[in-house]
């Protein structure tokens, strides 16, 4: 049979044999945490709780009224010894909730609940899942709530589950569908009663042949709920290729899964969506690999956001000297940091330690073509760059610029080394700033 | 905390492939050298003396002109002037005076390229500017050919398979165009050393296999009408195929990466217009080869065709 998958794309190394037969380790409480109030895209939150205040594990610190945003909760119990800015993974300086924990927990939700989601609503749901402060676990940070409110007139026959976790040397996903496959399911189920959607798939790369096999047994008798195996090819995870893969549906240029009747939802997103749902436990904390080989001992933990990395690194042991990168999430899209303090937070899959690695010289680009033969946007990235470097904005969107979904395969083939999703990047922005102050 | 650690603080992805750009250069002058050793068989010390001299010539002259535009000079060695260096000669009669291989080899690297901006900016492939530059302006010398075999005072001028066939008549027996024991250039007489190092090329996706595949298509197609037409005025299209520069141009000069189209259809389009144009001067025009000034002119075509040729993206309906 032929494999699903999508055209174009690469094989990086993966790295993920470190980390992938390591059951998930839960990390003790650290002595404070750093809860950013921005972990969301979409409206900015308020905090809502004051500095001296005492919290509950499970608390709401920070909401907003905006229908694009998901309040933040206190992943500790404790005291809230500073409201102010702090750098974050994201950004160098943002608005932060420092606690002071206490090892005695208390819980801001009941720990006996066990809900039938099948008596809830389709509205109950989502107010549930507003409420419990969920967004996309993946990486992207969208309101789960939102995503699952499309406009009224469309109509989504199918719920996809991400498990393809692409990125080369993380394993939280797979490592959360074999420890916790039940809640995977259920939160499925339970996505697909929100959007009314007859179908679920759950989308694997066939690198994670034990995944596969065991979310294959669990949905056996269940109808509507197919469990696929995926080609591992990167960004086989990013949302329109695993779309094309499974459904053979192409969003056309502009529009959202929803356009052509899918939400797509990371595993563990589903999972936290159960134990909202269910459990009645908000978002607090989450499954994440700390790997890379200058860390002594990499792991997959389970951590409260909030928790300092550095606090990650001194319970795993450190890592040697000779680290030359951190990055939060993967060595594809992943964002280098600098600072040891920042806290985890919703969307963290993965904080990567790298050794000494080899600068390359940038050459000239030399037209090989390969960033255009591996686009799986099927973009022209190196024009798109030349212009970019020019700053010519209009003739950078003309080439389509804004289709971009910065997955970095262009820069991962380019042999003269040029960072191209990088100007890509400064392009969007750009173009975005003009078409906004143009006001269009 | 400070960043005590020296952090790298740099935009993703994290990852690389291994293959470079000097690497794809070296490849390519690897793979050259199976036609620079055939040259040599053949037109033994002529040969290599011409081979290195102007790969020397190349690397020197790039070397000055890095230095004059006050860019990195470690650029020398990025192979890209080793490639035009060697292409160059092997494009030349293996008898050509030393004088013209200098020559020859300072205009490809400063006009062919650096005049543009160096690597990766220049419209037309370095090489053949060069060889151009010398057929407007030593045309003897550059047709003038010699029998393999006989070298220096003793050798015996011929014609290339084309120029007897265009001037006499003459036809050359096919294993011998193959094998390459014919008058030539000196690495262009040995068709299947260059179709193997081609396929090797190709295999190793450093060279587009869209752009020989059409060129080649393109003169069978237009060599057999002509051919079926009438075979006493027109030779069959395997003659054409394997005589003068067209293996060596087809895999190794029109697939140049930095002369050559980006977008697939534009290679395609690209390569039909070289096969076109080569059959055209070899067939009516006033000269017998034509390789070298039909990848020059789709050359210019070539900003053209990546504009005309952009693929749809992703979805786009």
């Amino acid at each position: 049979m032929k494999k699903l998958t999508f055209k174009k794309g690469i094989h990086p190394k993966e790295f993920k044999k470190i980390t992938e037969n390591l059951e998930i380790r839960e990390v003790p409480i650290p002595p404070r945490v750093i809860i950013p109030i921005r972990q969301h895209i979409g409206a900015p939150l308020i905090p809502v709780v004051k500095k001296g205040d005492r919290v509950k594990t499970g608390q709401v610190i920070a909401d907003s009224e905006a229908f694009v945003a998901a309040p933040v909760h206190s992943s500790c119990t404790g005291v809230v010894k500073n409201i102010g800015n702090y750098p974050t993974p994201i950004s160098p300086s943002d608005t932060c909730i420092e606690i002071e924990t206490e090892e005695k927990e208390e819980f801001d939700f009941d720990l006996n609940s066990n809900i039938d989601y099948k008596s809830l609503s389709k509205q109950e749901i989502l107010k549930l899942i507003r409420r419990a402060g969920i967004v996309g676990m993946g990486g992207a940070a969208f309101p789960a709530a939102v995503k699952f409110s499309p406009p009224k007139d469309v109509h989504i026959d199918t719920v996809i589950l991400n498990g393809c976790e692409c990125e080369p040397y993380l394993t939280s996903d797979h490592r959360t569908m074999l420890e916790l496959s039940e809640r995977v399911l259920e939160g499925l189920k339970i996505i697909m009663r929100a959007v009314e959607a007859e179908n679920g798939i759950i989308g694997i790369e066939d690198n994670k042949p034990d995944a596969i096999e065991k979310m294959s047994q669990m949905v056996i008798n269940e109808s509507g709920i197919s469990v696929q195996a995926v080609k591992t090819k990167y960004p086989q995870g990013a949302e329109k290729m695993l779309i094309d893969a499974l459904t053979g549906r192409k969003i056309p240029p502009g529009a959202l899964p929803f356009n052509v009747g899918v939400v797509v939802s990371n595993v563990g997103t589903a999972a936290a969506i159960y134990d909202a749902i269910v459990k009645n436990i908000p978002l607090y904390r989450r499954v994440l690999t700390v790997t890379g080989e200058a860390l002594e001992n990499p792991a997959n933990l389970l951590a409260r956001v909030g928790t300092p990395f550095s606090f990650l690194f001194d319970y795993l042991g450190g890592f040697s000297d000779d680290v030359t990168k951190l990055i939060l999430g993967g060595p594809m899209m992943g964002i280098t940091q600098f600072n040891l303090d920042v806290g985890v937070t919703k969307a963290t899959s993965g904080i990567l330690v790298l050794g000494k690695r080899k600068r390359r010289k940038e050459f000239n680009c030399i037209n090989c073509a390969e960033c255009i033969n591996h686009c799986p946007m099927f973009l022209i990235p190196t024009k798109i760059v030349k212009f970019a470097k020019n700053s010519i904005w209009d003739k950078a969107e003309d080439y389509d610029a804004m289709n971009c979904i910065e997955c970095g395969v262009c820069s991962f083939v380019c042999p003269s080394n040029i960072p191209l999703v990088h100007w890509i990047r400064v392009a969007k922005a750009r173009i975005a700033e003009i078409k906004k102050s143009s006001g269009k | 905390m400070e960043n005590k650690f020296n952090l790298i603080l740099e935009s993703s992805p994290h990852f690389k492939t291994k293959r470079s750009t000097p690497q794809i250069m070296y490849t390519v002058v690897l793979l050259l050298l199976p036609m620079c050793i055939a040259g040599v068989y053949f037109f033994r010390w002529d040969a290599l003396i011409r081979i290195l001299l102007s790969l020397v010539t190349a690397l020197l002259t790039e070397f000055i002109f890095l230095r004059l535009r006050k860019k990195d000079v470690s650029s020398v060695f990025d192979g890209s002037a080793a490639v035009t260096g060697i292409l160059l000669a092997l494009t030349l009669p293996p008898t050509v005076p030393l004088s013209d291989v200098v020559i020859g080899s300072v205009v490809a690297v400063s006009i062919g390229k650096q005049v543009f901006g160096g690597l990766g900016y220049n419209i037309f492939n370095p090489a053949l500017v060069g060889r151009a530059f010398l057929q407007a302006a030593f045309p003897v010398d550059m047709t003038t050919w010699v029998k393999p075999f006989y070298f220096n005072l003793d050798s015996i001028t011929t014609a290339t398979p084309l120029g007897g066939f265009k001037i006499d008549g003459a036809s050359t027996a096919l294993k011998k165009l193959i094998l390459g024991n014919t008058g030539g250039c000196i690495g262009e007489t040995s068709a299947i050393l260059i179709i193997i190092a081609g396929i090797i090329l190709i295999l190793l996706k450093m060279a587009d296999w869209k752009i020989p595949v059409s060129i080649i298509i393109t003169v069978s197609v237009f060599a057999g009408i002509l051919h079926l037409i009438d075979s006493t005025k027109y030779q069959d299209p395997l003659f054409y195929l394997f005589s003068g520069g067209l293996m060596l141009g087809a895999f190794f000069m029109a697939t140049d990466m930095v002369s050559s189209p980006i977008t697939p259809l534009g290679s395609i389009i690209f390569g039909i217009g070289i096969g076109i144009v080569v059959m055209v001067i070899r067939v009516f025009g006033g000269l017998p080869e034509g390789m070298m000034y039909s990848i020059l002119f789709m050359n210019c075509f070539v900003p053209l065709l990546n504009r005309y040729t952009k693929p749809k993206i992703f979805g786009e309906v």
